[in-house]
């Protein structure tokens, strides 16, 4: 595995003003400033990568990736259609889009690229690009803003995001390109006039930056929802890029933050902040929302089938398996044995694994969600027992991972597994994407296995793993 | 000079999916059809004016949006590639628009008289929006007659639906004072769906209608609900449940079309002509006509 990571995120204001009439207020100007403090701390970082994540690019069908290599066009505001124009031809990474893309269809999410002659990069993502990046020395990739992704869909795909900068060994930026609160005024005014919209809204964005200040990201994120409701206007997007930033960072809060300006732009909040994955030494979570890892939302509302699936799924469908299957037990504690709160509780009295000699055996292993007992892809079937679709991909994918999250308590990595004994509850229509999966992942370590099919598991999943591991030295 | 007249109103949904479907020579990719009791029903609405006289169509899409004001298109054309950021696989289309530069002048300055904040948009590099673009298509694909572009400002989302129409009723006053002051003869679009709710998914060929249909059982209620009041010319009881609609619907009457349309047409009490009713990617669609030129009494 290549060691690509992030080097740095930034959060960056969307309007033109930035760019275009820098020289018209003082704050405008500070922003710009800032915005060229943060160039040369990227340029410093030697990053070769910009991911982009823009508010002011909404999309519907799941999430679109600018894949164009060289998008080029000239934009030219909504609003602010009186402070010019700009141009721009960008230097984008599509091997990076393609790549990305594909990473969030393994996760689950609904994903495409755009690569179209004329396509309208919107204007958060040219600001940013413009200013961050002047010389598109760097490489970048841009990501829409889903109008419909809650917070486990923007999480997910950050996680699909960082799998592919992991993958390939980039060391990459995260930029989301937002306001903070985001009301304007509602009439022209006097540059020099500009102020933020409103005490409250001050109020609330200083909060935020001074979490951010602090390196709180992934608490700045569990506030979005109440973020949103006090200083945002409900235009298209939510206040959703936190959720994105965070997820990049891996919900940390320990993150060294840096408020590198903050000003009025017709009344929203812009802010150019920096944030270094190094370890501020302080913070922890003060909240717990769940850490997802692949999406199982309303992706299949086309089909009659899945509009069965909204039905029963949603608002809740994170919560709604737990009455969908036996009770749970804590895992039992013996001589030798291992168990992990990262692994999904048991179904009845038996540890997650027991080390015996060199040897450690798992108990049987399925993609259940520890904490919220969700099934990534979804159940097989409703409480009811009525069939469900469901994605033995997105299963399988979250067995493996329950896996290596019980050998990673013991020590060891999903390198030690020796041994696979796999069911699947309907081998003809679930063993190729099982056995794709499989090669993507175990398939690469090696063990032995043997694959049976059977009439049914005690929980409403198709796959499940019987694994044999060496143990690690104690 | 005579007085103008307003020849007739119409809701002209914009879905790109539309002009994908009709495979016009400006747009790139091609269909095999679909969505078809829509495009038949931009058909009726094509006949219905084909032989009514009348010099220029003023449009309001809520796909250019703006927060500081109401916006007008205020150069005499507009020539560019415009590429849908929703749905880029679908509508790929090159634009050649003339507009109406002194009937929009005139718009906008009774509106600033009377309060609202409005601007021309001058700028020769602005992109006219995708809404504007499909249904300036679909409603006149020859593209032969003058445009007004009024922006969807978007004050439902600073204050709320009521606010929102407050503003669009008095901006639809204004719109029908400049038209009849004009000497011009006028057809006036709000290029909006009603029930707006979408599936988050497209099947493999955009355009397979097995997959298509509205998104709940609720939005097709509202979407009938105000079908029913187009037809039978009970525009104030669509004023009144606007809020509600708006809401319970998401529908994208949010953006002020549908409001600003029934006041620029006084509030029609005669029954609007349903041309067509259909649901794209889940959303509801209605093609309606008030054909205010067959009642010239209500503009009286």
């Amino acid at each position: 595995m290549s060691d690509g990571k992030l080097v740095g995120s930034y959060i960056v204001p969307v309007h033109p003003h930035t760019v275009l009439a820098a020289d018209q207020n003082e704050g405008w100007g500070r922003l710009r400033d800032a915005f060229g403090e943060a160039a040369q701390r990227i340029k410093d970082s030697d990053a070769d990568l910009l991911i982009i994540y823009s508010t002011t690019w909404p999309s519907i069908i799941g999430h679109q990736i600018i894949a164009d290599p060289n998008p080029e066009w000239v934009m030219v505001d909504n609003d602010f259609h009186d402070l010019g124009s700009i141009p721009y031809s960008f230097n984008i990474d599509e091997d990076f889009a393609h790549a990305w893309n594909q990473a969030n269809e393994n996760r689950g999410l609904k994903s495409r690229t755009v690569a179209y002659h004329g396509f309208p990069i919107d204007v958060g993502s040219v600001v940013a690009l413009k200013l961050l990046n002047p010389d598109n020395a760097i490489p970048a990739v841009i990501v829409s803003s889903n109008v419909y992704a809650n917070r486990a869909e923007t999480t997910v795909l950050a996680k699909a995001c960082m799998d592919v900068v992991k993958a390939t060994g980039r060391k990459a930026v995260a930029v989301t390109a937002m306001s903070l609160s985001n009301r304007m005024f509602t009439k022209p005014i006097d540059p020099k006039d500009d102020k933020i919209h409103s005490l409250k809204d001050d109020e609330w964005n200083r909060k935020i930056l001074e979490f951010l200040g602090e390196g709180r990201l992934e608490d700045v994120g569990q506030l979005s929802r109440t973020i949103h409701q006090q200083i945002r206007v409900n235009k298209v997007v939510a206040f959703k890029p936190m959720w994105w930033l965070s997820g990049m960072n891996q919900n940390r809060n320990n993150l060294t933050g840096e408020v590198l300006a903050y000003e009025a732009i017709h009344g929203a909040g812009g802010a150019v902040v920096h944030l270094d994955p190094a370890a501020s030494g302080a913070g922890d979570k003060e909240y717990d929302e769940d850490d997802v890892e692949y999406f199982s939302g309303e992706r299949n509302v086309l089909d009659s089938q899945g509009e069965e699936n909204e039905m029963v799924s949603e608002p809740a469908s994170t919560n709604s398996t737990t009455s969908n299957g036996p009770a749970l037990w804590e895992p039992t504690e013996s001589k030798d044995s291992v168990n992990s709160n990262a692994a999904p509780k048991p179904v009845g009295a038996y540890p997650h694994a027991r080390r015996v000699g060199d040897l450690l055996y798992l108990s049987g292993v399925g993609p259940r969600q520890p904490g919220t007992n969700s099934i990534p892809g979804g159940p097989i079937h409703d409480a009811n027992g009525q069939p469900l679709d469901y994605d033995i991909k997105a299963q399988t994918h979250a067995v493996v991972q329950n896996i290596t999250r019980i050998l990673e308590e013991a020590g060891g990595s999903i390198d030690d597994v020796l041994d696979v004994t796999s069911f699947l509850v309907d081998m003809d229509r679930d063993f190729k994407g099982y056995n794709e999966v499989w090669a993507e992942t175990l398939g690469k370590v090696g063990p032995t296995r043997t694959t049976l099919a059977i009439r049914a598991l005690p929980t409403p999943i198709a796959v499940e793993m019987k694994v044999i591991a060496k143990a690690p030295d104690n | 000079m005579s007085k103008g007249e307003i020849v007739a109103g119409c809701l002209a949904p914009h879905p790109p999916h539309l002009v994908y479907a009709e495979n016009p020579e400006q747009n790139e990719p091609t269909a095999e059809g679909g969505w078809e009791q829509l495009r038949w029903g931009y058909e009726r609405l094509r006949e219905s004016l084909a032989d009514v006289d009348y010099d220029a169509i003023v449009l309001l899409s809520p796909h250019w949006q703006t927060y500081i004001g109401t916006h007008f298109l205020g150069l005499p054309s507009f020539k560019s590639l415009s590429v849908d950021p929703v749905f880029p696989n679908l509508f790929r289309y090159h634009y050649d628009l003339n507009i109406d530069v002194d009937l929009a002048r005139q718009i906008h300055d009774r509106a600033a008289d009377a309060g609202l904040a409005v601007k021309m948009m001058e700028n020769p590099d602005f992109r006219v929006d995708y809404g504007t673009i499909t249904t300036g298509h679909m409603f006149n694909p020859q593209w032969d007659k003058p445009l007004v572009v009024l922006s969807s400002n978007r004050s439902r989302d600073y204050y709320s639906v009521e606010v929102m129409q407050e503003m669009m009723m008095e901006l639809g006053r204004v719109t029908r004072e400049a038209i009849l002051a004009s000497g011009k003869k006028v057809v006036v679009l709000a290029s909006n769906s009603l029930s707006h709710r979408h599936f988050t998914t497209e099947s493999a060929i955009p355009e397979d209608m097995s997959k298509e249909h509205i998104t709940s059982h609720a939005m097709h209620l509202w979407d009938m609900r105000m079908i029913e009041y187009f037809r039978t010319g009970q525009s104030q009881r669509i004023l009144d449940e606007m809020p509600e609609f708006t809401e319970q619907a998401i529908a994208e009457s949010d953006g002020g079309g549908l409001s600003w349309l029934l006041s620029t047409l006084d509030i029609p009490n005669y029954p609007g002509i349903l041309h067509g009713y259909g649901t794209i990617i889940g959303t509801g669609n209605a093609i309606v006509e008030w054909p205010e030129r067959n009642h010239q009494e209500a503009s009286e």
